[in-house]
């Protein structure tokens, strides 16, 4: 299968890149390629005209700012797996990124490309989601900072506004008292999450101080699930109290089902088994 | 049309192509290597794994353009001197194949995975085939060609025994 046509530019800057997108309003940019060329090829999207970001320097690599860990946009899966820095300071994301896809899209496939796409079914609009990060993009009004409860507003559908780009990714790291974990039951032939569920807790004298539950494959983008998070807030953190959250997960969340896969409602039942799976977990791997 | 040059198991390939040429195909028609395969052309199967710049990749969900001044290496590239690759001998001696279609591209993947990990558990083999699809569903033999490549590339080689 081919795509159909388009223009194809691989600008060396970010200015240049801005300039392009300015002038092809309707192009898409393009990162690692894993979503958008499939959808090509499948003619589910047509845009006239390419953006590659992959000349542009300085876009990929991590490093420590403070006590933010910062991801660069064109950063792979593969570099996030084989990150000391992830390791050491949000090891939730090295572990999660194992579920990501398969070998070959993880090799390939990029950070900022996954949340800048909003994929319903995307594993890290979750987790980043629930990791309570920020978003920086560049744009014709300069650069700008997205906080992540704000930037995943639809199916396919971010903050981001026409002629913008993200840039990077800003991860609090992990201090002590918190723990997080990711679970998901996979579609067995594309990997992606028929649901997912990603859990970051923080606890002191046994109480849980903070929760953060995010939901991603049974809504049309990665939502929080706020009734479980504030069912824990306060209390301790048990076997009890973490199945009762969990059976709340679902409350207010818009939960969409197909005929073919997974209805509604057992998108709903695994909602909350995940979201007890991964309080659990999350539990368990406080340091 | 855009100009690329992409070296193939060490022999360069330049020509002039659509941006929405795919690697794929510039592997094979441009190239003329067809031993990568093209199976669901959905970027599920991994017929068409290749190994880019040192990485398995799906070589069907690549355009060419993005591909320009990368080092390819393809299932054509592994014999060295009529010698077969360890990957290659231990898939004809588990059977690691049956129709064969999917080869290529199991072999591929699982010369990027060996480097990564050269003493792998079975659950670790499966977890890295996740992108390869079997519509043989001949996955136990392949599992056991790359426990035995693994074996054969430590150097720790046991006298080859029949596809048990």
């Amino acid at each position: 299968m081919f795509p159909a046509t388009f223009e194809y530019y691989a600008p060396t800057s970010l200015e240049e890149a801005l300039n392009l997108l300015r002038q092809n309003p309707e192009a898409k940019v393009l990162a690692g390629g894993h979503s958008l060329i499939p959808a090509m090829k499948l003619r589910l999207a047509t845009p006239p005209a390419l953006v590659d970001l992959r000349r542009i320097p300085g876009l990929s690599g991590i490093r420590l700012e403070g006590d933010q860990l910062v991801i660069g946009a064109m950063t792979t899966y593969y570099d996030v797996q084989t990150s000391e820095l992830v390791r050491q300071h949000v090891p939730v994301l090295a572990e999660a990124t194992d579920v990501v896809g398969d070998l070959q899209v993880r090799n390939w496939g990029t950070v900022g490309g996954s949340l800048a796409h909003s994929d319903p079914a995307g594993d890290y609009p979750a987790i980043i989601l629930a990791l309570g990060a920020e978003v920086r993009a560049r744009g014709p009004q300069g650069e700008r900072t997205i906080p992540i409860d704000q930037f995943f507003v639809g199916m396919f559908t971010t903050a981001l506004q026409p002629g913008e780009i993200l840039t990077e990714v800003r991860i609090p790291v992990m201090g002590p008292g918190t723990g997080a974990a990711y679970v998901k039951f996979p579609h067995p032939a594309s990997r992606y999450a028929v649901v997912g569920v990603c859990a970051v807790v923080g606890r002191e004298d046994n109480i849980c101080r903070q929760a953060r539950i995010a939901v991603t494959g049974a809504t049309l983008y990665a939502t929080r699930a706020t009734a479980a998070e504030q069912a824990l807030q306060g209390q301790t953190l048990n076997a009890d109290t973490i199945r009762a959250a969990a059976e709340r997960a679902p409350e207010g969340l818009t939960i969409t089902g197909d005929r073919v896969f997974a209805s509604e409602e057992y998108r709903t039942h695994l909602v909350r088994v995940l979201t007890r799976r991964a309080l659990m977990a999350a539990v368990e791997k406080i340091r | 049309m855009a100009r690329v040059s992409i070296r193939i198991n060490g022999v360069l390939h330049e020509a002039d192509v659509e941006p929405r040429l795919l690697l794929v195909h510039f592997i094979r028609d441009v190239a003329g290597l067809t031993g990568t395969n093209i199976g669901c052309d959905t970027s599920q199967c991994g017929a068409c794994t290749v190994i880019m710049n040192g990485r398995a990749a799906k070589s069907c969900t690549f355009l060419a353009v993005q591909c320009d001044g990368a080092e390819i290496l393809t299932i054509e590239g592994l014999a060295k001197d009529g010698q077969l690759h360890p990957i290659q001998q231990a898939f004809w001696e588990k059977h690691g194949l049956q129709c064969g279609y999917c080869t290529p591209g199991m072999i591929m993947t699982a010369y990027h995975f060996l480097q990564m990990n050269p003493n792998p558990t079975e659950e670790e083999i499966r977890h890295a085939l996740e992108g390869n699809i079997c519509r043989c569903t001949g996955y136990h033999n392949i599992v056991k060609a790359i426990q035995y490549a693994a074996e054969l590339m430590r150097g720790g080689a046991p006298a080859p025994t029949p596809a048990d």
